[in-house]
């Protein structure tokens, strides 16, 4: 009675080897490796690249471990920290002749140096979190409301202007808190104001309000155009970062939306977090200026002369410029820039739109300066790159601008991306940081493990004392857990922190209550009399309904924490969930496996070695083996 | 090796009331210490900045202290955090200051001061995530409780769930009561404790009460004290070995884990040991006083005539 079918035999075996292949990874440590990606969208990273790369390290005598292409870039793995060091010296120089114009990113990093095999497998090594491998966390919060009233401001002069445009005569356009209040003088006027604004505006939600002489139009934003708004704004935001940070030359930086409102941005082997707030916190701004090109004004710029009231800036193709220091319009009338095609030629194109305010001065500035150039700016931290310079073909009115002309489909979006990178959506205010450095990561790494490694071994030592075979079998069976729990974060890549490895240690201590049990009831059903193959199949049988409602107790609590946890909790709830999991399956069906293989074939067997079973009114040794 | 020859079972509910009047004491107290001494919340909860510095000699807390003092800081606390090199500096949250550049104009601080400073963590806490993480907990511990006493009244009866879970919340206020009365640090990594304890005692109520069905279903002509007493001391040697073994798991990590799994094992030791004596000690009373009894558990069965009293026939 105590044999398994063959396929249970199987299924266990196949779980243990599934398990000792994607805990593999975990145990070949990281080798030194260098990372370049590129930092703007119009620069693929290809074979081309990794060529470049492979001759680039060839020609300065440096050795290599292998060099890959992946989804990130290209990955130089090295034999050790110095040729690391000089790999990445000669690749920046490589890369990015022109430290002020930086086109790829080239970061430090670290290989998992497992073989090849595995990880063609997708067998990688657990993802560690920050507070194990140092670096710089962040949760910034984006401030909604700000950029809701930022979009009605902008609104209100889209009516104002639209109004004017239908002629019709308004007392006033204000914003009050959450909404705009148009004011009118008579009902026939406010009719015709109503339709103009339903057909020009279909994100405000209009009611009518006031009486006699104060009439008012109460407009509101619709609920669905509130969270388009809303989701633009955190997508805004989050692109903007991604640019920013890229100048950090961090080899794998998170940036995600955590709830409607909040990103986290996680800077692995990151240190400066004066410098990585900086970045974070920094205020593009974008400037329209004129190209200054009277004859001679800009060689006489490039000799040393620059003209009062002009700057000299280097356009994207190399070629100077000239551009006034006056300034046209700024960022903020801008509210949107989306790469698309001309309706005519078919060509690509970047659609700008400016709001009321923006396009009026525009439509000015076009009339008196057709066939002149202008410039779009980026200005950060007091330096400015010239986006695009197109020429004015003609008078642009309505604040919608379309830039074309010799652009591909990837500089369109570039440049689309660049314009509306250049401010952020909505402010963002850091609400919570927290930095670890490396040392200190390596140091929790090895309290985790030394904790883990003690417990396990202080365990095992008392099972097979106390139980002896039986014990063993249990310490088996709880190292199967072990092996199964790391190897299913490995496989679902989750991150493990401190307070996972925390939870791997506790998940263990509990995890040996399921095999106490069963021990205990086969010593019980011995001690009553029951033969031992039929207190091995009873005891497992009883024990199993125990195991599994406390087992499920210990679930509603790790899920509780799992749905209500952050940051450090979470990553204890998966862990303990996890292995509340696999400790079902160890405990059981792998240690009665094993306990099947040991004594299952016989028929009848003499005694059990599961320690000394006393029995009261008998003081002797009865079963001991 | 066998620790536990018991020869008949031990009468605990006999003293069941001296139990529950020792509870109920203990429990009063950690009330009153929640109350008059409070939780030290840690940063996580209060908002505020954790700033971790080592320094290659032992520091010089009180110079430290003087630095701050002289750059304009107030209300911090500094202390040593594990070993005499390492220093903990805790600043609180203030409107007016700009709270994001506080990690650096401290370094700075300590620079001019005290050399041969290396920041190792910094944390910084915003108020709007403290409250979250204040009601988030909450909220966890809340879904705990439902979640626990749901599944034992659909499992077994709305007598063992509730008490149950009157006897391991009886446990968390004893854990939190401990955390009052020391003034140790209350972080989220505690809570996660608490909740993990929560979740792993009220398992050894279940086992417990697992028993209590299957002899009530089994044995007859018992009282309900002697059946609660049978359950309990057939148990209570994997009860012992069980929470000796977690026990030994969490005492390895309360001396190799370091000072950021200090607080974490320490709760859980209190938990398991109040786990154990509330879930035998408290809830089987518990179970006792709400009025437990066989007929609850056993289905009448259709009698046929002339059975004998195993009910076989033939």
């Amino acid at each position: 009675m105590n044999r398994y079918p063959l396929w249970k035999y199987l299924t266990v075996a196949i779980a243990l080897l599934l398990g000792l292949v994607y805990t593999l990874p975990n145990f070949f440590g990281e080798s030194p490796a260098v990372q370049v990606s590129s930092t703007k969208a119009t620069i693929k990273v290809d074979d081309k690249t990794r060529d470049q790369v492979a001759s680039a390290l060839q020609t300065a005598g440096i050795d290599t471990d292998g060099i890959f292409l992946d989804s990130h870039g290209v990955k130089v793995r090295l034999h050790n920290g110095d040729s690391q060091l000089q790999a990445r010296d000669v690749l920046e120089k490589q890369f990015n002749p022109d430290p002020g114009d930086p086109q790829y990113v080239v970061a430090l990093n670290l290989l998992s140096s497992s073989p090849q095999w595995l990880t063609s497998l997708h067998a990688l090594p657990m993802y560690l979190g920050l507070d194990l491998r140092g670096g710089v966390h962040f949760l910034l919060q984006v401030d909604m409301k700000g950029a809701l009233t930022k979009r009605l401001d902008s609104i209100g002069g889209d009516l104002r202007s639209l109004l004017r445009d239908k002629t019709v005569r308004h007392a006033g356009i204000a914003r009050e808190g959450e909404r705009l209040v148009i004011r009118f003088r008579d009902n026939d006027t406010r009719a015709k104001g109503r339709a103009a604004m339903e057909d020009n505006q279909s994100d405000l939600l209009l009611a009518d309000q006031g009486e006699g002489e104060d009439l008012k139009l109460v407009a509101t934003l619709k609920p669905e155009a509130m969270k388009r708004i809303q989701e633009f704004a955190i997508k805004q935001n989050m692109s903007t970062l991604h640019n920013r940070i890229n100048e950090l030359g961090v080899a794998e930086p998170v940036i995600a939306q955590q709830g409607a409102d909040r990103i986290v941005v996680q800077l692995p082997g990151v240190q400066d977090t004066a410098k990585a707030k900086d970045l974070l916190g920094r205020t593009a701004t974008l400037e329209i200026r004129m190209v200054d090109d009277t004859p001679g004004a800009l060689e006489a710029a490039q000799a040393g002369q620059v003209p009062f009231g002009a700057d000299v800036y280097v356009e994207r193709g190399g070629r100077p410029l000239l551009v006034k220091k006056q300034v046209v319009l700024t960022g903020d009338r801008l509210t949107d820039a989306q790469p698309g095609f001309d309706n005519q030629t078919h060509e690509p194109a970047v659609h700008l739109t400016l709001d009321s305010a923006g396009s009026r001065i525009f439509k000015d500035v076009t009339r008196d300066n057709v066939g002149k150039r202008m410039a779009i700016l980026l200005i950060e931290k007091g330096k400015g790159e010239v986006v695009t310079a197109p020429v004015i073909r003609s008078e642009i009115s309505g604040g919608r601008v379309q830039i074309s002309g010799r652009m591909s489909t990837m500089e369109a979006n570039d440049t689309a991306l660049l314009l509306r990178a250049g401010s952020l959506a909505a402010p963002m205010e850091i609400i919570e940081e927290r930095a670890i450095g490396p040392s200190l990561g390596a140091e929790n790494i090895k309290k985790g493990f030394q904790s883990t490694l003690w417990g396990f071994s202080a365990i095992a030592v008392f099972m097979i004392v106390y139980y002896m075979l039986f014990g063993l079998v249990s310490v088996l069976a709880l190292a199967a857990n072990l092996l199964f729990l790391v190897a299913l974060l490995s496989l679902l890549q989750a991150t493990l922190t401190l307070p996972g490895i925390a939870a791997i240690a506790l998940t263990l201590g509990m995890a040996i209550d399921a095999n106490v049990l069963i021990n205990e009831r086969i010593r019980e059903e011995l001690r009553n009399g029951s033969s031992p193959q039929a207190a091995i199949h009873t005891g497992y049988e009883r024990a199993f309904g125990t195991i599994l409602d406390s087992n499920i107790t210990t679930l509603i609590a790790g899920i509780a924490l799992l749905i209500f946890g952050s940051g450090p909790v979470r990553g204890f709830a998966v862990v303990h969930c996890l292995g509340i999991l696999t400790s079902l399956f160890s405990a059981v069906v792998v240690s009665r496996a094993l306990i099947n293989l040991i004594h299952g074939r016989r028929r009848k067997i003499e005694s059990l070695a599961i320690g000394q079973v006393w029995k009261p009114g008998n003081t002797g040794n009865t079963a001991a083996n | 090796m066998e620790f536990f020859r018991i020869r008949k079972d031990i009468p605990f509910m006999r003293h069941a009331l001296t139990f529950n009047i020792v509870s109920l004491l203990t429990f009063l107290l950690a009330v009153f210490f929640l109350f008059s001494r409070g939780l030290h919340l840690s940063v996580e909860f209060t908002g505020g900045t954790l700033i971790e510095v080592n320094y290659t000699q032992a520091a010089d807390l009180e110079k430290i202290r003087d630095s701050l003092g002289k750059a304009g800081h107030s209300d911090f606390a500094v202390q040593n955090f594990g070993s005499s090199q390492d220093v903990l500096i805790r600043l609180p949250l203030k409107a007016e200051q700009n709270t994001a550049k506080i990690g650096e104009a401290v370094m700075q601080a300590l620079a001019i001061e005290t050399s041969g400073a290396t920041l190792r963590r910094v944390e910084f806490v915003g108020p709007q995530v403290g409250k979250e993480l204040a009601e988030n907990g909450a909220l966890a511990l809340l879904l705990v409780i439902i979640g626990i006493v749901v599944y034992l009244a659909f499992r077994f009866e709305w007598r063992f769930s509730v008490s149950a879970i009157i006897a391991n919340l009886h446990d968390v206020i004893i854990i939190l009561g401990f955390f009052a009365f020391f003034q140790w640090e209350f972080s989220l990594s505690v809570l996660a404790a608490v909740l993990a304890v929560l979740g792993y005692s009220v398992n050894e109520s279940v086992v417990v009460f697992d028993r209590v069905r299957e002899t009530f279903k089994k044995a007859r002509g018992l009282t309900t004290p002697q059946v609660l007493d049978h359950a309990i001391t057939s148990t209570i040697s994997r009860t012992i070995i069980t929470h000796g073994a977690t026990q030994m798991m969490v005492l390895s990590m309360l001396v190799f884990g370091g000072e950021t799994l200090h607080y974490f094992s320490l709760a859980l030791t209190i938990g398991i040991c109040f786990g154990i004596y509330s879930s035998v000690l408290v809830a089987s009373p518990l179970v006792m006083w709400l009025g437990v009894s066989r007929e609850q558990f056993v289905r009448p069965k259709k009698t046929i005539e002339g059975a004998n009293s195993d009910g076989a026939v033939v």
